[in-house]
């Protein structure tokens, strides 16, 4: 069956030309060989000034707790969604994962339309004679729009790792004499490990890569990575320092991808051991 | 008493996982803008929407893009998933890691890269800009999408139409893909859905007077929120939302149908 390769020529060409070559110029443009005098660190260095590693620093601790909020509050619903039976189950399921069809632009304005001055929440407050509050365009906001846009990511990975496990584990550890506290701690948690792991690359890179939420939400102020990089490229006009922060940006996600694969690789290992 | 704690919480999670969509969408009926809280019903903010020159040649706009970068995404993905598996196992591996690439890496990150690489190829920016960089980040979903579908192709019906004498594309186009039609269409939906779903990378990419739906909702939000958009918005994720069952639904049968 050769004659099928030469299909895929047209792919392999395109991807030569629309994904390794703008990465490859990213990564120029980053060390100065293009829009700069040649080879040079400067943009890298420029990285390491306070000021912007504050924002990396503040992207990466606003992701992390993200990812572990979205971990605590999808894990309860995750389980108890996994321990229903046939139909209820797959429904409530879809349920949960109908909302990242949408897309993120839409739910974080849907957010806006409650927040905002002259918003849902705000009418309410006053119709009850409150005083109206400021709720968007702050710290509080981004990380509600976070976590709403994420959890199913977290759910999802989670659930699909619960409903796999036999449960006849579980059954054993009671059998053993193990009460539900030590059963789930000991038995089912470890075992969903590995939907875990998922959730968290799922929810932690585009958290730490996000753009429109601290725009629409985060107003002029607050400053991330992802805002961080659109405005080197539209405002400052300062192309290298831009994909300078992009090359690590994306380091960054390759080495969490990195690991992931390498515990996805060795927990398969482990399951053909058995 | 665990199963009650059980249920009452997963429907606070879903309650706050729909209501900002939901309060959107009523509110888009809302009579009036927003001195009062419920004004009563009207269409009024749909009627503007469609008397709107500027958000119907953004409609245009998304329509086109979109079934630009279907089109094209599903020739090139379904080609590069019928060729893949002929390829030898390196070769492999090296395109569907480039594969792999393309779905995890961010959309900053490809609307970036893709918006340097036409600078520095001089391109204008504007529709082929935009068609270029859709495609770019449809194609690894068609050819995921394809790929289980060929793995259960019978090989014989191959060798047999060579045997008779048939050439590559022949075989192509009468042998091969109507046994992975349900694949390519799966596909095609999903690059049509993502397409118009798209905000970032069009954003990075498009150039002047090209401007979609999805930028036009940003550029009106940060203006700050408006029913006219609360409109727009419950519409376009009517599309989508329609669109994705669809894909759903056809994978849901093709997974029953092959087990």
């Amino acid at each position: 069956m050769q004659f099928k390769k030469r299909f895929s020529y047209p792919y392999i060409a395109w991807s030569v030309l629309f994904v390794i070559a703008p990465l490859t110029i990213m990564l120029l443009y980053a060390f100065g060989v293009l829009g700069g005098e040649g080879i040079t660190l400067d943009n890298f260095k420029t990285f390491f000034q306070p000021a912007y590693l504050k924002i990396f620093a503040k992207s990466l601790l606003m992701a992390a707790i993200c990812t572990a909020l979205c971990l605590v509050v999808s894990y309860p619903a995750a389980y108890y969604i996994s321990r229903l039976n046939g139909r209820k189950r797959n429904i409530l399921f879809t349920l949960i994962i109908v909302p990242t069809w949408m897309n993120a632009l839409l739910r974080t304005y849907s957010w806006m339309t409650l927040l905002a001055k002259n918003g849902i929440i705000n009418n309410f407050l006053t119709l009850f004679g409150l005083a109206q509050m400021n709720l968007l365009y702050n710290n509080g906001a981004v990380f509600i729009g976070m976590v709403y846009n994420y959890l199913p990511f977290m759910l999802y990975p989670i659930y699909s790792t619960l409903i796999k496990t036999p449960r006849i584990y579980e059954k054993a550890s009671m059998d053993l004499g193990a009460n539900r506290l030590t059963t789930f701690f000991k038995i089912t948690l470890p075992l969903s490990a590995p939907g875990i792991i998922t959730g968290i690359a799922m929810v932690f890179i585009p958290s730490v890569c996000m753009f429109v939420i601290p725009d629409l939400l985060g107003g002029a102020q607050q400053m991330y990575m992802g805002k961080l990089i659109q405005h080197q490229f539209f405002q400052k006009g300062d192309w290298g320092f831009g994909s300078a922060l992009a090359v690590i940006l994306t380091i960054v996600i390759l080495t969490i991808m990195y690991f992931i694969n390498k515990y996805d690789a060795d927990s398969l290992k482990g399951e053909n051991m058995q | 008493m665990r199963r009650i704690f059980g249920r009452i919480y997963t429907y606070m999670l879903l309650i706050f996982l729909y209501a900002p969509v939901i309060i959107m969408a009523v509110y888009s009926f809302n009579e009036s803008r927003t001195s009062k809280i419920w004004g009563g019903f009207s269409l009024k903010w749909y009627i503007s929407l469609f008397s709107n020159k500027q958000i119907l040649t953004a409609l245009t706009h998304t329509l086109i893009i979109a079934a630009v970068a279907m089109i094209i995404s599903t020739i090139i993905g379904t080609l590069a998933a019928v060729g893949i598996s002929g390829l030898g196992k390196y070769s492999k591996k090296t395109i569907m890691a480039i594969n792999y690439l393309g779905i995890i890496n961010p959309d900053i990150i490809i609307g970036v890269s893709l918006m340097l690489l036409f600078t520095f190829m001089d391109l204008n920016f504007g529709f082929l800009t935009m068609f270029i960089s859709h495609i770019t980040f449809c194609i690894p979903f068609v050819v995921i999408s394809v790929m289980p579908v060929i793995k259960k192709l019978n090989t014989n019906t191959i060798n047999a139409a060579y045997d008779l004498g048939a050439k590559p594309l022949y075989t192509l186009r009468k042998v091969i893909i109507p046994q992975i039609r349900p694949g390519i269409i799966t596909g095609a939906l999903l690059a049509f859905t993502l397409s118009l779903d798209d905000f970032v990378v069009s954003f990075f990419t498009t150039g002047s007077g090209v401007t979609n739906l999805s930028i036009y909702v940003y550029t009106s939000a940060r203006r700050g929120i408006s029913p006219e958009i609360n409109a727009l918005s419950v519409l376009m994720l009517t599309v989508v939302f329609t669109l994705l069952v669809a894909v759903n639904l056809r994978m849901l049968k093709t997974e029953r149908k092959t087990k």
